[in-house]
């Protein structure tokens, strides 16, 4: 039987609005005013503009075709922001594309989150109704999968608790019990695998592994998890700046990610037009990177990071501080501080213009998301500040040869060590 | 099977989905479970509870009733004035919340919408069941207040599911026009409790619409609550007050119009509801 493929996806692209003088998407009336009467008067543009003030056309998603076939586990990789999400949220009717067209064959389940509508009031059991029906269940259904639902959660003991009274990794077992036993043809799942205990995330990707070969469904996955994608997935793409960079073996497309990864770093140059910054503005950053000190393509578990900031100032910098911090960008926690008062070494009076060079000993961050938020400061005085001025990802590389790194959910932080037997 | 299955799905810019009304059908149940996690987590969270639903609109009809029938001294057509007032507070409280839970469900309901895919329209719908609950219990203190004063009702009393349901279309048809701006223009949040607090001034509450002057009577219909707002009376007290028929036609016409806009909005502008929210 020459069956049509699952997925069908055709020059699907996907535009945003970005209004750049204001993070919400929405508007009040008044703007809606003012923007109406605005166009009549035509004011001159404000720098960042692209015709329409304020307002800046950013293509999440640009000319993606590709096929799916039937019971295929499908992985996307590719950096923050390269539009793995937005694809999944097309292909889950979340949002509309702006081009192109998706034809998909059967049910689409999508869990682009754990425990959508869970409501912390209820208990356990309400909320496995609840969330349920939210995923596309029928009572019916649930009532049916209910004990088995527990059983993979493990929670039996706490049913009929408020969920707000879970600890969070009861919490997530039972959101994603929900989920894994839905019965759609087309399972998306994004990153969810991202969260809960490590022995729980290896019972969820036996179970994905289970949804496609045995019951034949068809699996879209997102992950940061390297390892997850080389064994699990059937095939994979990479998504490049919303473009298909690389299709294949999940070999080959991992191995493409990893070598981009760093090849060129993000953001270098944005991080002058940005906006969104604090300070006095006597002096800017106005590019970071970040890299491998030993020239890796790539920052891994154990990498020495060189960290380069590029700063232009009105006049000579007295007494300037640098300072660099490294976010876990899931949990928003602080991995590693790196400041120039702290360790001192910068001369008093720094050059109007220049850029300077930071290199650390092996960090030991688990693989994973980060984010650097850097920060100048002039005799005290803040005089830039950019929040996320730097994103990048700690790529897994089996550090202990073990196939057995830790990741982000489990620790943010690794180190070598030996273990032996005293007596 | 080559062509088109009927479980083929094309998702494409500007194509409204065909199947969207045959999805709003097979995802009925999560209004049942959306409006049922409200109401289980309201009163979960106070101490009286469900005596919330009665205590409310049972004040607002003895301040009404002391306000109007003694201070005012208006007319009440032989009905005692708090069954009056009670007749026509159990519709206008449903249509006031109604109507405020509605305007803002969406956004109340933002990492659900951002997060996963179903029809839209069940959550503004699932605010209004939630009232409407809330109409069913405090449904009961007319019963107790009819007991109390000996009242039998008219046979009218069969027809008063209809005037609920003008009611709910009301309140659905202005809160989803509300719902869907609400998403792209945040002023709604304060026009709406505003308009609320004018509707109940400009309805028949507090009062019989009897005391408006004849030649403006069917102006004072183009507000849609005042029909609903007879009707009750009419089914609950009988021949004491009458159906003024020009001015309820007038009514449901006007309900029919916004709602069939209401919904019109809510599909065009649903699709980026997503993206804004």
């Amino acid at each position: 039987m020459v069956s049509s493929p699952a997925i069908r996806v055709d020059n699907l692209g996907k535009r945003y609005l970005i209004r750049s003088d204001q993070g919400a998407g929405y508007l009040t009336l008044r703007e809606a005013v003012y923007a109406k009467v605005g166009g009549l008067v035509r004011r001159a543009g404000r720098p960042g503009s692209e015709g329409r003030s304020g307002v800046e056309e950013f293509w999440a998603l640009r000319d993606v075709s590709l096929e799916v076939g039937q019971g295929q586990i499908v992985g996307f990789v590719g950096r923050n922001g390269a539009g793995k999400s937005t694809l999944l949220k097309v292909f889950s009717r979340i949002t509309e594309p702006t081009t192109g067209r998706v034809v998909l064959q059967g049910r689409v389940a999508s869990l682009l989150e754990v425990g959508t509508g869970f409501h912390p009031e209820l208990t356990g059991r309400e909320n496995v109704y609840l969330n349920g029906a939210i995923l596309g269940m029928t009572r019916r259904e649930i009532g049916a999968k209910f004990d088995e639902i527990v059983a993979f959660a493990e929670v039996e003991r706490f049913l009929d608790t408020p969920v707000k009274r879970y600890s969070s990794g009861m919490y997530v077992r039972l959101a994603f019990a929900v989920a894994a036993h839905l019965d759609p043809d087309i399972l998306v799942v994004d990153e969810v695998l991202a969260v809960g205990d490590a022995a729980f995330q290896k019972k969820c990707l036996g179970k994905i592994g289970e949804v496609a070969s045995e019951e034949g469904r068809t699996v879209l996955f997102v992950s940061h998890n390297m390892a997850a994608i080389r064994s699990l997935c059937t095939s994979a793409h990479l998504l490049d700046q919303g473009r298909l960079a690389a299709s294949g073996s999940p070999d080959h497309v991992v191995d493409t990610y990893l070598k981009t990864v760093t090849d060129a770093p993000e953001s270098a140059e944005s991080i002058r037009t940005r906006t969104d910054r604090s300070g006095d503005g006597t002096a800017t950053i106005v590019s970071a990177s970040i890299g491998d000190a030993d020239g890796a393509p790539f920052i891994s578990e154990m990498s020495r990071i060189r960290l380069e900031i590029a700063y232009e100032g009105e006049t000579e910098l007295m007494n300037g501080q640098f300072s660099a911090t490294i976010y876990d960008s899931g949990k928003e926690i602080g991995l590693l501080s790196l400041n120039s008062e702290a360790v001192g070494g910068l001369p008093e009076r720094l050059p109007p213009r220049g850029t300077l060079v930071c290199v650390t000993d092996p960090i030991g961050f688990t693989p994973g998301p980060c984010h650097v938020n850097l920060s100048l400061l002039r005799g005290g005085i803040k005089a830039d500040y950019v929040r996320r001025g730097i994103t990048f990802d700690v790529i897994e590389t089996d550090v202990f040869g073990t196939g057995k790194t830790p990741d982000r959910d489990w620790a943010l932080t690794i180190s070598r060590h030996t273990w032996s037997l005293e007596s | 099977m080559r062509n088109s299955t009927p479980n083929e799905l094309v998702i494409e810019a500007g194509r409204p989905e065909r199947r969207y009304w045959a999805d709003l059908w097979s995802y009925r149940e999560l209004l049942y479970f959306l409006a049922w996690r409200d109401i289980l987590v309201r009163y979960k969270q106070t101490v009286i509870g469900v005596a919330w639903a009665l205590l409310r609109p049972f004040l607002t009809m003895v301040v009404f009733t002391v306000l109007f029938g003694r201070l005012a001294d208006l007319p009440s057509e032989g009905a005692p004035y708090a069954v009056l007032v009670f007749a026509a507070l159990l519709p206008w409280q449903f249509f006031a919340t109604a109507l405020s839970e509605c305007s803002s469900s969406l956004i109340s309901d933002a990492h659900l919408i951002s997060k996963v895919y179903f029809p839209r329209l069940l959550v503004p719908l699932g605010a209004v069941v939630v009232s409407l609950v809330d109409l069913l219990i405090s449904g009961l203190i007319l019963v107790g207040l009819m007991i109390w004063y000996g009242l039998v009702p008219p046979i009218q009393i069969l027809v008063l599911p209809g005037f609920v349901l003008l009611a709910f279309l009301a309140a659905i048809g202005a809160g989803l026009w509300f719902a869907a701006l609400n998403v792209k223009y945040r002023d709604f949040r304060y026009i709406v409790p505003f308009v609320v607090q004018l509707g109940l001034y400009v309805s028949p509450v507090g009062f019989s619409s009897e005391v408006v002057p004849d030649q403006w009577r069917l102006v004072y219909y183009l507000n849609p609550m005042v029909g609903v707002i007879d009707g009750f009376r009419w089914a609950i007290l009988g021949g004491s007050a009458d159906l003024y028929l020009p001015g309820f036609v007038l009514s449901i016409v006007l309900v029919a119009v916004t709602l069939a806009g209401g919904i019109w909005y809510f599909r065009r502008t649903e699709r980026s509801f997503a993206d804004l929210i």
